[in-house]
């Protein structure tokens, strides 16, 4: 099943690749990671998207509380959470594609954020699957080029992830 | 004042009270030397080989819970130093490495003997650092003493670029440390532990199954009270022999792939299981699957929250320090009236003697040529059972787990997780060292002992009269069992051809050689080697080429699906 792991760690050099080398030295799946540091300059806040049987998740977060750099870990999806990924979009948007182009970039409530004769770039914020459902909806065709950061999240109401 | 980066590392060791750096120079790391050559209270030991600094410093550690201090230079004598360094990792053995560094300016651009020494050691320690600035070195090695001890205990690098150790700032070495990101828990939930002897109380066929940490904790003193307390059957790993005494009648001996029948019995069978300080190695319940075909309740003991429900579910986990989780565990059964049901008890003892007439580690007494075991059996009435005792990987590892009845903690020193062969003469140099005048043996076969022979030199050099007992069957033996008995007695590449004489060998390095042929010269070999305590003596026994170790759970294997030796 899917997860996603938020943890705080001590930012620090060589921390990303102590978390890193964890999950390729025991096998386990890494789908998106992500990392910046957070509003108290001393600590980073990485978010992984990662899956695994019951057990895996369970050893996964064990593991990575071993690490003496790593403060706190959340499994986001043991209560509500939500969750945002942003992707940068360039599009072929040459005269005859523009209005179609800017029309879905509506729909999806992306924002064109850079403009040349023949291209569009959209910003576009979502769950991982409206942003694949987005390029889905483009069709390969038209897409020139994406940046995808990964996914963050955050717990819903009361439940924060702090020291 | 201020002090150079030397200065202030030799006074970090000093500070730490470190009697001995075991440890090989170099280019990046002169100006440490300088400065350990400018006082005394820091002895230095000069190995021949950094692999060999790494197992001193581990098995100094093993045989006397300080902690193990190693000092290599940048590039070859850091990556040299790497196989010791996962040997300690992997059992969890308390070291601090300290590695020269290119100069900070320099790293990254392929300096001469530069090597990313936190990237390569990265996945085979505990943690690492890189010092950058001189202001932060005290710090770090405070650091880096505090996380090799507390906790899980494991090796930690520190690596100290060269303009490190000559840069300069006011030394103050901090009194306490603590670390918002690490916090070992130390005792035990009350309420988990009182779940736990609710199941001892109530069981009917207890196992006590204990590992190597209660060795690293020093819990044995607990281990033991519990164990006769309730006067359950016990058993220990590879890494945990000497937790209990092997000589109680409690004692089943070792489980595992070389285990007992009676103690993998025993494991299989048990309806309440008690693991402390253990981590249900694959070598130690083989096929999880099958061990989990019998329905018992499971608590786990462990300092380390990622041992637990690792390899098998259990029911009561336990976080906490060995020593502190027992002692409340044993008040709280004190405490109460309830006793196990000595009906039951003794019903599981008679099954448990059943199994035992298996006499599962029986051997040809009789055998004109030497027996291997029988070796071990009158090392350990020679030396009354009271040595340290050493050894390297193989089959003589296992004869000497089996035969040799550890009743102390820490007398065991050997490789179990990585399997590190080599391990063993340099082990026994750190033994010798932090037990002077206490007698120290390696059992070896002679394809490990080529792994790391250099540091027969470095035994002549600080005196140190080791006891070798080379088990000589001309085979990498271990692999030559797992050939005859998974791959058609086709002994590949397992033969030893081209060996050296070794007795002349010892001799050339100034040691005292001796070859023994026969099982009547076994004991007058092994009592002439052992008056000699002033002397490194090298016995090379020849023994028989084709003994194998019995019992034995093949790889992947269920644990009760042992082979056993032939009926004689
Ligand atoms: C050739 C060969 C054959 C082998 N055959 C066998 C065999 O037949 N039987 C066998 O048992 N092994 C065997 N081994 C060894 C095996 O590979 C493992 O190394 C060993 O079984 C692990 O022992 P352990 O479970 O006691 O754990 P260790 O590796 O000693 O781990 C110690 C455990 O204790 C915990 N711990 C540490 N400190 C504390 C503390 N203060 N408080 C609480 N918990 C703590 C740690 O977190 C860890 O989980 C063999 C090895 C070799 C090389
Ligand atoms: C460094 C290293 N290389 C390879 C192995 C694999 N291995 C395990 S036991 C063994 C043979 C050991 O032979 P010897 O030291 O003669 O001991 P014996 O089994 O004959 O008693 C080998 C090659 C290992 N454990 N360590
Ligand atoms: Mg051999």
């Amino acid at each position: 099943m899917r997860h996603i792991i938020s943890i705080l760690l001590e930012n620090e050099a060589g921390a990303l690749s102590r978390v890193s080398g964890l999950f390729s030295a025991r096998g386990y799946n890494i789908e998106s990671l992500t990392v910046a540091p957070t509003e108290d300059a001393s600590l980073s806040r990485m978010t992984i998207v990662t899956s695994g049987s019951g057990d895996v998740i369970e050893q996964i977060t064990k593991q990575l509380n071993k690490l003496v750099e790593v403060v706190k870990v959340v499994d986001l999806f043991e209560a509500p959470h939500i969750e945002r990924e942003l992707m940068l979009i360039k599009v072929r948007a040459g005269a005859k594609e523009r209005d179609d182009m800017k029309r879905m970039s509506d729909i999806f409530r992306g924002r064109i954020i850079d403009v040349s004769e023949d291209t569009f770039t959209i910003e576009l914020t979502g769950t991982g699957q409206k942003l694949d459902a987005f390029i889905e909806a483009l069709g390969r065709t038209a897409i020139l080029e994406t940046a995808r950061t990964g996914a963050s999240g955050i717990s819903r109401g009361q439940r924060v992830l702090r020291i | 004042m201020e002090l150079s980066g030397a200065e202030i590392l030799i006074k970090c060791l000093q500070a730490e009270k470190v009697e001995y750096v075991f440890g090989y120079p170099g280019g990046a790391v002169l100006f440490i030397y300088d400065e350990l050559f400018k006082q005394n209270k820091v002895k230095h030991v000069l190995v021949r080989h950094e692999q060999g600094a790494t197992h001193a410093a581990d098995g100094y550690s093993r045989s006397s819970r300080k902690v193990g201090v190693a000092l290599v230079t940048s590039g070859p004598g850091v990556t040299n130093a790497v196989t010791g360094i996962a040997t300690a990792y992997m059992d969890s053995i308390p070291m601090v490495i300290i590695s020269g560094q290119v100069p900070t300016h320099a790293i990254g651009l392929d300096a001469f003997q530069e090597c990313d020494a936190v990237g390569i050691t990265r996945p085979c320690v505990k943690h690492n650092f890189l010092v950058k600035d001189v202001k932060d070195l005290a710090i770090t090695m405070k650091k880096a003493f505090y996380l090799a001890t507390t906790g899980r205990p494991g090796p930690v690098l520190v690596d100290i670029p060269k303009d490190v150790t000559v840069a300069k700032c006011k030394f103050e070495y901090p009194e306490t440390i603590s670390m918002r990101s690490y916090n070992p828990v130390i005792k035990g939930h009350p309420g988990q532990i009182k779940k736990a002897a609710q199941l001892l109380i109530e069981a009917k066929r207890p196992m006590i199954y204990a590992g190597g940490g209660v060795i690293l904790s020093d819990a044995a003193p607990q281990l033991t009270k519990l164990v006769r307390m309730l006067g359950f059957p016990c058993t220990n790993t590879l890494m945990g022999l000497g937790g209990f005494p092997a000589t109680d009648k409690h004692f089943v001996g070792m489980l595992g792939m070389h285990g007992t029948y009676e103690a993998n019995m025993a494991m299989q069978h048990c309806d309440v299981l008690v693991a402390i300080g253990a981590r249900f190695d694959d070598r130690v319940i083989g096929d999880p699957a099958h061990f989990g075909q019998v329905p018992r309740k499971i608590i786990h003991i462990d300092i380390d929250p990622s041992s637990i429900s690792k390899r098998v579910k259990v029911d009561v986990p336990i976080v906490g320090h060995v020593p502190d989780v027992l002692d409340d565990l044993i008040k709280l059964i004190e405490a109460g009236k309830q006793r196990p049901e000595p009906k039951a008890i003794s019903a599981w003892w008679a099954q448990i003697d059943l199994w035992k007439t298996k006499d599962c580690l029986r051997y040809d007494r009789k055998s004109k040529i030497i027996k291997p075991q029988f070796v071990l059996e009158k090392l350990y009435e020679i030396t009354k059972g009271d040595a340290f005792i050493t050894s390297d990987v193989g089959q003589h590892q296992m004869w000497a787990a089996q035969f040799y009845k550890f009743d102390k903690p820490r007398r065991w020193i050997n490789s179990g997780g990585l399997g590190t062969m080599g391990f063993g003469l340099p082990a026994a140099m750190g033994a010798q060292m932090a037990n002077p005048g206490a007698t120290v043996a390696c059992v070896t076969g002679e394809a490990s002992f080529q792994m790391c022979i250099q540091e027969l030199s470095t035994c002549k050099q600080y005196r140190l009269p080791i006891k070798v007992v080379n088990l000589n069957n001309r085979y990498m033996g271990m692999v030559r069992q797992w050939q005859q008995f998974f791959h058609g007695n086709r002994y590949s590449e397992s033969y030893m051809d081209a060996l050296p004489d070794f007795v002349k060998l010892a001799e050339s390095y100034g040691h005292v050689g001796m070859r023994i042929e026969k099982p009547a010269d076994v004991e007058p070999a092994l009592k002439e080697a052992f008056k000699r305590t002033d002397e490194l003596v090298f016995m090379d026994f020849m023994t028989d080429q084709t003994e194998n170790v019995y019992p034995m759970v093949g790889g992947g294997k269920g644990l009760t699906e042992m082979i056993l030796a032939e009926e004689l």
